[in-house]
């Protein structure tokens, strides 16, 4: 399709503003940490460290902290080894009721994270397991595998298929095989898995809040300072957040996306 | 050479049972268990198993409750339409008139906000678009303004945007670009013009692509209770408020169960529809 000069800069400019519309509020919160007004306006106030010195001097916010960071770690492992499993019998296995494997594995994000959550929180009650942090990371997981699934998948359809059987006939068990090439040729696509879950698990709230109880996440407490009143903290805390999950999220992509450009046989 | 066996060894069941059973009891098994606590009874707070219609009829008799419905239908079916509508140009931009590798770089930007906080970057809106905001601050140099932004429907919207735009660029994205560039240079070849060929050649071959984008927006949209409550104001509440508030005072699980049943029933009747739409041949 040829067309003229101002088709093509307007299509520019056009997506240009797109993209300034998705990245505003991120680029938002940041400005707005270090700006000393508590409405923030333009022009901007003076630069400060009064919300970051405020917000870390919360012993609530590091508890905080603690919680979710363990909750993300924990289901980020979980999840990536679910995941893991889901992925390689997908790519190996053909089995009655595949289709319904697939359509369990790959659920969970099409339901609201409100739903999901007060359905958590009902099931979990009956084993008196609501309010503890163990809820949190079950939940978690759950949320997670099918992204850890579709990350290792990927790398899995960049296998030689031959290459286990290979290992088989060079007397390799199947476990053996599963140690020492399987994995190994999976393992930029489970470390991207655990970067990606733990970020996840580290921004979701809906849920988190339902059955968390006492032991609130980071998010759970950005939710509860916004309910309350405009309070420049959540900025200085979000950044953090936003720094911590972008980081996970951008390593994930550098390993698969790095892959996929120059592929490999081991 | 891919060996599909299909056999029920120790090593097979051993990677196939840990995401059937993680699933089934932590996902399977609380969505049934709404079904079943949709007809609780709840005592002195205290919820007690039971097998009756009441939070069924009391819910769905009321009108509240179907003002909140279709309050819910309308702003989702909206903010499908506007997402859809804004995220076209830009993924025919990225599709067409752009190299591979700037592609690949958007894509790979677009992807990051989907996995970041979306909570505080609803936050950074609301300071943005409050009444002394940035926004208003911008519009009062050229002497116009304050717009009340927040706590309306123009608020809710920027929020169900925020969620969903970035998912519907990447999806269109990938459908345009994989379209048979031949056929559009044949219609434009023909004599057809730009806009003709977008909406009679470009439209139809992306249709399932552009569907999916659509649903995932639907489905994000009407599933969301951030942007509605802290941009929208939540007067009057949408449904996912109503479960949050109907669950979280007075421990009313098993209604709010009800009203959760009604919204994923809802979303399937949806989905199916539109992808049953997508799929179909065309003539």
């Amino acid at each position: 399709m040829k067309d003229d000069i101002t088709t093509r800069w307007l299509l520019r400019i056009y997506t240009a503003v797109i993209f300034i519309f998705i990245f505003a509020p991120i680029l938002a919160s940041f400005v707005f940490s270090f700006n000393s007004d508590r409405f923030p306006t333009i022009p901007l106030g003076s630069f400060t460290w009064h919300w970051y010195v405020t917000a870390f001097s919360d012993s609530d916010v590091w508890s905080a902290a603690e919680v979710s960071i363990l909750v993300a770690l924990s289901s980020a492992l979980l999840a990536t080894a679910i995941g893991f499993s889901a992925a390689y019998t997908d790519h190996r296995y053909d089995f009655f009721g595949k289709k319904a494997f697939l359509v369990l594995a790959l659920l969970p994000p099409t339901i609201p994270l409100v739903i999901f959550a007060l359905a958590t929180l009902g099931w979990l009650s009956i084993f008196g397991a609501s309010g503890k942090v163990v809820s949190i990371i079950i939940a978690h997981t759950v949320l997670c595998v099918p992204f850890a699934m579709a990350v290792i998948r990927l790398r899995l359809n960049q296998m030689d298929p031959n290459l286990e059987p290979a290992a088989w006939n060079l007397g390799a068990t199947e476990w053996m095989a599963m140690k020492s090439v399987v994995v190994p040729f999976t393992l930029p696509s489970i470390v991207a898995a655990l970067c990606l879950t733990a970020a996840v698990s580290f921004d979701e709230f809906a849920v988190a809040w339902f059955v968390s109880g006492l032991n609130k996440t980071v998010p759970v407490i950005i939710l509860e300072i916004l309910t309350g009143n405009i309070d420049p903290q959540i900025n200085a805390i979000g950044s953090v957040v936003f720094v911590v999950s972008i980081s996970l999220v951008v390593i994930a992509q550098v390993l698969v996306m790095g892959r996929i450009k120059k592929p490999e046989t081991v | 050479m891919s060996e599909h066996r299909s056999d029920n060894s120790a090593y097979a069941l051993a990677w196939r049972l840990p995401m059937i059973l993680w699933q089934g009891l932590f996902f399977i098994g609380p969505l049934i268990f709404m079904i079943a606590m949709s007809f609780f009874l709840v005592k002195n707070y205290r919820m007690e198993p039971a097998l009756q219609v009441g939070n069924w009829t009391k819910t769905l008799s009321r009108g509240f409750f179907w003002d909140s419905y279709f309050l819910t239908l309308w702003l989702a079916g909206l903010a499908v339409i506007i997402t859809t509508c804004v995220a076209f140009p830009a993924s025919c931009f990225l599709a067409f008139r752009v190299s591979d590798l700037a592609r690949r770089w958007a894509i790979f930007f677009l992807i990051i906000p989907f996995f970041t906080s979306y909570l505080v970057r609803i936050f950074a809106w609301q300071v943005i678009l409050a009444q002394q905001g940035v926004i208003n601050a911008g519009f009062s140099l050229f002497g116009i303004g304050p717009y009340t932004m927040l706590n309306t429907k123009f608020g809710t919207m920027i929020g169900y945007l925020t969620l969903c735009l970035p998912l519907a660029v990447i999806l269109q994205t990938f459908s345009l670009a994989n379209i048979d560039k031949r056929l559009v240079e044949a219609a434009h070849n023909l004599g057809c013009g730009r806009l003709r060929t977008i909406f009679t050649v470009v439209v139809p071959l992306a249709k399932t692509g552009l569907i999916v984008a659509a649903v995932f927006c639907f489905i994000l949209s009407f599933g969301d209770f951030v942007a509605p409550y802290y941009l929208g104001g939540s007067k009057p509440p949408t449904l996912s408020i109503m479960i949050i508030d109907t669950s979280k005072s007075g421990q009313q699980w098993p209604r709010a169960a009800v009203v959760a049943i009604m919204m994923i029933v809802t979303m399937l009747v949806v989905a199916l529809t539109a992808i049953g739409y997508a799929y179909r041949k065309r003539r």
